[in-house]
């Protein structure tokens, strides 16, 4: 059979070669999870098991269910300013992941660029190819927080880009942006008329300050896309639930190919995520502040040992330099020597040499002994 | 002083959740160092805000196999008499692990433990039924321990998750 090239373009992702040595490897501490070492608040696991009960397992309107989608449009512009109508501007999708492909193909015609701000989350780039887009990586650095720049805009060519993908708090830097820090980056947008898919998934673990979306800033709402769901802060990864938030025109653009490719996010996610917005903020603030105590662990740690870390300030990963430079080498040795995992910083794009992601989504006692073990292979 | 509040709340939220954190974790936690983090516990030792620190035990696995009881009782006031002062007398009682006053059907909530059903039997009706204002007594033995003081005592499930993932 012959396959399509976008798709052979595309290598398996470099998460999987740690993936599958971390499975031979024995009493292995895995600091190489993306996803919440919690379960989802009870309260919304019991919303779900009581949907099921009633025999609410229709499909729901292809945009999701309206008390989902008011929910979700009442808590963005409470928390974050964003301003969303739930009628057309909001469409729940199964996974933040559906969300992106959505982004893409509502916003990329075969041979558009699209910009990726990097080191970033996996999926992008494969996204955009799939699509039918080119692929720009933009690079930010440790020396400059991870912060995307103007100045790293200009000099990869972004500004004959179509699309900019972003996403802070960054996965797997941990890095956060301020709207200020945001603002040059807007007004480049602006200026060369870029279209923004933001990822926001992480925005609820911010530790320092509150999140900063990009679509609140001058200009900026009516050509971004806002990404959400409720898989890190809400703990629900596996339930698959995700929303975008767009101006009408691009939201139904989205709903279309939605509607012809998943007609409707799972229906008992939605019932649970109805759940975790009504009842579940306490879980989240709780979740937040053990998250936030591992990360200041983590960091004092690794400032303890001489290793150089930016001072990672969201979502549940901080960005050490690999002592010696060679990340991919560091990462095997600690794994098969010290049987810690973490995941080389190669993997996540341009600039992501020579650091390794270390989640800390890890209850406190592993994360301790697995930083003892990151201790003493280093010294 | 709001910097040091906060440092205090998160501290105590720790040693509730961990009373056997290091000093030294419990400076990473919170950005404080050890100094800080020794003083502001002996400053809440002091203040009697933290009454001491106990092990949370699964009552199942407690090879002494002690036997616990929750008790009601209802009391009768008089002029010369307040909860203050009956309550003084209840917890004295070594046997009297907890004691509050309660709104609702009954006044005080003991928890009571001794080592046998026997002695626990005992204790209620010659100690705590004896007493002058004591009116009524409804004693309920513990038969199963599911969670205690925010620990569940069921094996934590293993951690199903990829071990590596994006």
């Amino acid at each position: 059979m012959k396959l399509a090239d976008r798709v052979e373009r595309v290598p398996p992702s470099g998460i999987r070669k740690f993936f599958d040595l971390a499975a031979e490897a024995e009493d292995v501490i895995s600091l190489g999870v993306g996803e919440p070492d919690f379960a989802t608040p009870w309260s919304a696991r019991e919303a779900a098991i009581s949907s099921l009960e009633r025999g609410r397992t229709s499909y729901t309107s292809n945009r999701g269910l309206s008390e989902l989608r008011a929910a979700i449009s009442e808590r963005e512009r409470k928390q974050r300013g964003l301003d969303y109508d739930p009628d057309d501007e909001v469409l729940v999708t199964a996974g933040a992941s559906e969300a992106i492909d959505l982004a893409f193909r509502a916003l990329v015609d075969p041979g558009d660029t699209v910009a990726i701000g990097q080191p970033s989350y996996v999926c992008y780039p494969p996204g955009a190819i799939f699509a039918g887009g080119e692929v720009l990586s933009v690079p930010t650095q440790a020396s400059e927080d991870f912060a995307l720049t103007r100045a790293a805009l200009e000099d990869s060519g972004a500004a004959d880009a179509s699309v900019l993908v972003c996403c802070y708090p960054n996965n797997p830097t941990g890095a956060t942006m301020s709207a200020e820090e945001l603002e040059p980056v807007a007004e480049f947008c602006r200026e060369h008329d870029l279209a923004v898919v933001s990822d926001e998934i992480y925005a609820d673990l911010t530790y320092e300050g509150d999140h900063a979306s990009i679509a609140t800033l001058p200009g900026m709402r009516e050509r971004t896309i806002v990404v959400n769901g409720f898989s890190k802060a809400h703990a629900m990864t596996g339930l698959r639930l995700g929303y975008a938030l767009a101006p009408a025109e691009a939201s139904a653009a989205m709903t279309r190919v939605h509607q012809y490719t998943m007609l409707s996010a799972p229906t008992t996610a939605q019932y649970a995520a109805i759940d975790a917005l009504e009842n579940c903020e306490a879980d989240v603030a709780e979740m937040r502040t053990q998250y936030d105590r591992r990360r200041r662990y983590v960091l004092s740690r690794f400032a303890e040992m001489g290793i150089d870390c930016f001072e990672a300030s969201g979502a549940f990963y901080v960005f050490p330099e690999a002592p010696g430079g060679d990340a991919e080498a560091f990462a095997e040795a600690l794994l098969e020597e010290a049987g810690v995992a973490v995941v080389p910083g190669d993997v996540f794009g341009e600039g992501g040499a020579g650091h390794l992601r270390v989640s800390y989504a890890t209850g406190l006692s592993d994360l301790r002994e697995a930083m003892d073990r990151i201790e003493s292979f280093v010294t | 002083m709001a910097e040091r509040e906060r440092a205090r709340t998160e501290l105590l939220e720790l040693l509730v959740e961990n009373a056997r954190y290091s000093t030294a974790d419990l400076a990473r936690f919170t950005d404080l160092d050890e100094g800080e983090v020794e003083a502001a516990i002996a400053d809440l030792e002091e203040s009697g805000a933290i009454r001491g620190y106990q092990a949370v035990l699964d009552p199942g696995r407690d090879e002494r196999e002690r036997v616990r009881a929750l008790v009601e009782l209802n009391v009768t006031l008089d002029r010369e008499t307040s909860y203050e002062e009956i309550a003084r007398r209840l917890a004295g009682f070594s046997e009297v692990q907890s004691l509050r006053l309660v709104s609702g059907d009954y006044d005080f909530a003991l928890d009571v433990e001794a080592d046998s059903m026997n002695r626990v039997s005992r204790f209620v009706s010659e100690k705590v039924a004896r007493l002058p204002e004591i009116t009524q007594t409804v004693t309920h033995y513990v038969m199963d321990t599911y969670k205690d003081r925010g620990i569940e005592m069921s094996e934590r499930g293993d951690d199903d998750r990829l071990s590596v993932s994006p």
